[in-house]
């Protein structure tokens, strides 16, 4: 071998892979710490809702179309399910909303209409339409992952903010400026 | 002995027990757990349901899970492709609804190029450095 012509590395560079390693182990530690947000968002937040017709969940209610909801006032959209458990925790606050003059609209995912009649006569019922998904299809189409979930949507049918998870006391005053935002 | 027997009503109890409150309800689309009776549309389907995430439970695709709203995709999915509709127009439809996260197939966009720039780059590098020591080796 030839010693002479090879370039000598420099001295620190003894160290480098141990800096390589270390700062793999930073980034490992903190994905740890500190994981990603796991909720999938609806892209179509911007973009007007998805044409839909809902059969009617309960016989003594309309069902839900798409339709009754561009009806020019801002309404908001709730998925819900009477087997779902964070449903029963925003129940309150929906009530508080549907009493303060917002435009409730469900949409059950997967369910039958006696679960669902239980489920409004213990926890409270602020729905004026109810549509029954019961393959979930409409939910895949307003790109909504998971139950609850609450869409505002505008007096063009424009979907304007969507809601992941249950509605929670502290987001009561957020929900309404968001009404209020699409009512403009 | 009389302690392994004294298990026997635990693991007989465990076995029996039901969940008090399901937290889901399963999936009732036609074609969740229905394969499409054409086995080559069936096929189709189920290549596509592989590399579809399933929303819930984020490390499975639909194929994989038993998620109630995995069962609505696949029917979905399934549905689809009976009708006609090519595999990738429906992976679009979802992609439009969920973003890029809904599909395991990578797709080439401005935002992941980078990831199919730099294996290219790092073999380029590495055959420029490693060039002038192949090239000793035959000298010699």
């Amino acid at each position: 071998m030839n010693a002479q012509s090879r370039t000598k590395a420099p001295a620190w560079a003894i160290w480098l892979p141990l800096v390589l390693f270390v700062g793999f182990v930073a980034l490992v530690t903190i994905g740890l710490y500190r994981p990603a947000d796991r909720a999938v968002g609806s892209t179509l937040v911007g973009k007007p809702m998805p044409a839909f017709v809902l059969p009617a969940a309960l016989p003594d209610r309309p069902g839900l179309r798409s339709a009754d909801i561009a009806s020019g006032k801002p309404h908001l959209v709730n998925i819900f399910a009477s087997w779902c458990i964070p449903c029963r925790v925003e129940a309150p606050q929906l009530g508080a909303l549907a009493r303060a003059g917002v435009a409730i609209e469900g949409i059950s995912v997967r369910d039958s209409s006696e679960a669902l009649n239980g489920f409004l006569k213990e926890n409270g019922d602020p729905y004026q339409r109810i549509g029954a998904d019961d393959d979930g299809k409409v939910q895949l189409a307003l790109g909504s992952s998971g139950v609850p979930e609450t869409y505002v949507i505008d007096g063009k049918g424009v979907i304007r903010y969507q809601h992941i998870g249950e509605i929670r006391p502290e987001h009561v005053p957020m929900i309404l400026e968001k009404l209020r935002e699409a009512s403009q | 002995m009389t302690r392994l027997l004294s298990l026997v009503p635990l693991v007989a109890a465990l076995g029996f027990a039901v969940p008090v409150l399901a937290q889901e309800e399963q999936s009732t689309a036609p074609f969740a757990y229905r394969q499409l009776s054409d086995p080559a549309q069936e096929r189709e389907a189920q290549a596509l349901m592989e590399t579809l995430r399933c929303l819930q439970c984020q490390g499975q695709s639909i194929a994989d899970s038993d998620a109630p709203i995995a069962g609505s995709m696949r029917s979905l999915v399934r549905e689809r492709i009976a009708a006609g509709e090519e595999p990738e127009a429906i992976r679009g439809w979802l992609i439009e609804r969920y973003g890029d996260y809904v599909s395991y197939a990578p797709q080439l966009t401005t935002l992941t190029w980078p990831l199919f720039a730099v294996p290219l780059v790092i073999v380029a590098l590495a055959a420029l450095l490693l060039r002038k020591r192949f090239r000793r080796g035959e000298a010699r």
